[in-house]
């Protein structure tokens, strides 16, 4: 269990996370959502210890995240960025391995070699292995870097905007992925996410920020409702439920 | 399973064959005629107080320089910078010149040490400086790199020059093996366990290449692993300015060279990296050494030439693809 207290964040003047209390259960995907601005990556990166709070802490499963041992904490907890610009020639291959490192520290055994190859079937991108990351489509590179997240086989996964400019293939490829890990293995995921329908086809729970606040906090079923949802984006949304799920229609 | 590397499974075991072949002629080749399979008593003198510190210290110095650069590039994460173009090279020259000044006739371990602790300064000052400016091209950080190095060798010429110690320090700003012989180039050795504790942070170098952010998330400590790199690259750069001088581009070259061929992953790329700067200066020595035999072409412009060329061809090729 993720235990988040009081986290608030300043970039100089501007308080871009504030007094923000949350308790993220496992084994649920659960989605932050909100505008562009709300604070959604920020506290995403503080609980994931990329950044330090000004206030406030984070308890992961009891313990505060500053306090626990680093390499333990790797094992535990796993974070995937929105962009990631790497300069670096490796192949599929080599990136996902190195998502054993936690546990192998450079020496695969074969247990890695397994949980390597399993992740690579998992994002279904193992007959692309041996090619550079730098020969692949922006989908496949996703792939790939969601796959090192897998293959680190942690109770707890981060992912910030996880999506951010797939095709439609690969966001409902990737989406379906999620929930497998969340129903099939029972991880605990975390995502940051702009597409309200993928929310609302594939997230358990919300939590809503707006300017730094969380402003709603609940099960995905008291969320996606259109009052709710205008005011946390402040436009006016509708919902038909076609198929049993809930579509937001907003473009119009 | 299915091993991941196939390609270039024999890449060592070439490097290893041409670079055997290389050590012989070069210990064969030189004004005087040494027969390999009856040598005298003066050819073994030869070869144990010339020929063979000379190719000692060229192969220590290709398997340095090379790595060094292959780290350095990493852990900036920028295919431009190596210790010539961070200006590191330049740091290790004034540090011998003030260990020239203030110390008199020091030894060179003294002339050593000081040009690491110089080194060591220039090198973190250049990282603060990426850190400091947030410079989204690429290219600007060799070039800040570069007029920073220039800067310093503008100083160190300036204090040599009232100092009358041009003639000195010409020596260490054109490297050269020519005047290796037993005694003057032991130093090298001490930057072999620097070497292999590089090679045992491979794995490191390569995470924090990834960025803080992966770093982070595999548990590592990313300013700490970069801390540790420029230590290793100025101990190393260090060593080798003072008993070889200032090889160009070298070190710019061949870890790009290798990068194109068998990718960034250190772990696997360090050990060909290292042989194949070794080959390569070992062949511009010999070459140097006998295109206008007896006479000598200095190393570093064989460098120079050979270099520019190999890689042109490289970024051509790669370009086409």
């Amino acid at each position: 269990m993720i235990e988040i207290q009081n986290i608030t964040k300043k970039y100089g003047k501007k308080t871009v996370v504030n007094q923000v209390s949350a308790v993220i259960t496992e084994g649920r995907l659960t989605a932050f959502i909100g505008s562009n601005g709300a604070g959604k990556s920020t506290l995403l990166s503080i609980i994931s210890r990329l950044l330090k709070p000004d206030d406030g802490k984070v308890i992961i499963d009891g313990t505060e995240v500053l306090a626990w041992n680093q390499e333990e904490l790797s094992k535990r907890i796993s974070i995937l960025r929105q962009s990631n610009h790497m300069n670096l020639r490796l192949t599929i291959w080599e990136l996902v391995s190195f998502g054993r490192y936690p546990y192998s520290k450079g020496q695969l055994t074969e247990e890695d070699e397994e949980k390597i190859k399993e992740a690579l079937e998992y994002t279904e991108i193992l007959d692309l292995k041996d090619r550079y990351l730098d020969e692949l489509s922006g989908g496949q590179r996703q792939m790939a870097y969601i796959a090192m997240v897998i293959a680190q086989d942690t109770r707890y996964i981060f992912l910030d905007e996880p999506l951010n400019n797939l095709d439609m293939k690969h966001s409902v490829q990737i989406m379906k992925i999620l929930r497998k890990l969340v129903d099939d293995l029972g991880k605990t995921i975390v995502i940051v996410i702009h597409d309200i329908n993928f929310v609302s086809c594939y997230a358990d729970h919300i939590l809503a920020l707006k300017d730094g606040m969380l402003i709603k906090t609940g099960e995905k079923k008291e969320i996606i409702n259109s009052d709710v949802l205008s005011g946390i984006y402040d436009m006016n949304i509708q919902i038909n439920t076609i198929d049993g799920k809930d579509i937001c229609i907003y473009y119009t | 399973m299915e091993k991941p590397y196939t390609n270039h499974k024999n890449m060592k075991l070439i490097l290893f064959g041409i670079l055997f072949i290389q050590c012989i002629l070069s210990i064969l080749v030189g004004v005087k005629n040494i027969s390999f399979l009856h040598p005298s008593f003066e050819d073994m003198e030869i070869i144990f107080i010339s020929r063979f510190p000379r190719l000692v210290s060229i192969l220590v110095a290709g398997c340095s320089l090379s790595m060094t650069g292959l780290i350095m590039q990493t852990i900036t994460k920028n295919k431009f910078v190596s210790p010539t173009t961070a200006g590191t090279a330049d740091w290790a020259r004034l540090g011998i010149l003030i260990a020239m000044l203030f110390f008199g006739n020091s030894s060179t371990m003294v002339k050593m040490l000081v040009a690491f602790v110089s080194c060591m300064f220039g090198s973190f000052l250049f990282i603060r400086l990426l850190s400091k400016i947030r410079i989204r091209n690429g290219i600007l950080i060799p070039l800040i790199g570069l007029m920073m190095g220039n800067v310093v060798e503008a100083a160190s010429t300036f204090f040599a020059y009232r100092f009358d110690l041009i003639q000195n320090m010409s020596s260490w700003m054109q490297g050269s093996f020519s005047l290796i012989l037993k005694g003057r180039y032991e130093l090298l050795y001490v930057g072999i366990p620097f070497l292999i504790l590089g090679y045992l942070y491979a794995d490191k170098f390569t995470i924090a290449g990834m960025g803080k952010d992966f770093s982070m998330n595999l548990g590592l400590n990313h300013e700490q692993i970069v801390n540790l790199g420029l230590v290793l690259v100025s101990v190393i750069t260090s060593v080798v300015t003072v008993t070889v001088g200032g090889l160009p581009f070298l070190d710019l070259i061949i870890p790009n060279i290798m990068s194109m061929i068998k990718g960034d992953n250190l772990k696997n790329s360090l050990l060909d990296t290292a042989l194949l700067g070794a080959n390569f200066i070992l062949f511009c020595d010999i070459l140097g050494r006998v295109l206008i035999y007896p006479y000598e072409i200095p190393i570093g412009m064989m460098i120079s030439v050979t270099g520019s060329a190999v890689f042109l061809i490289m970024v051509l090729k790669g370009a086409k693809k």
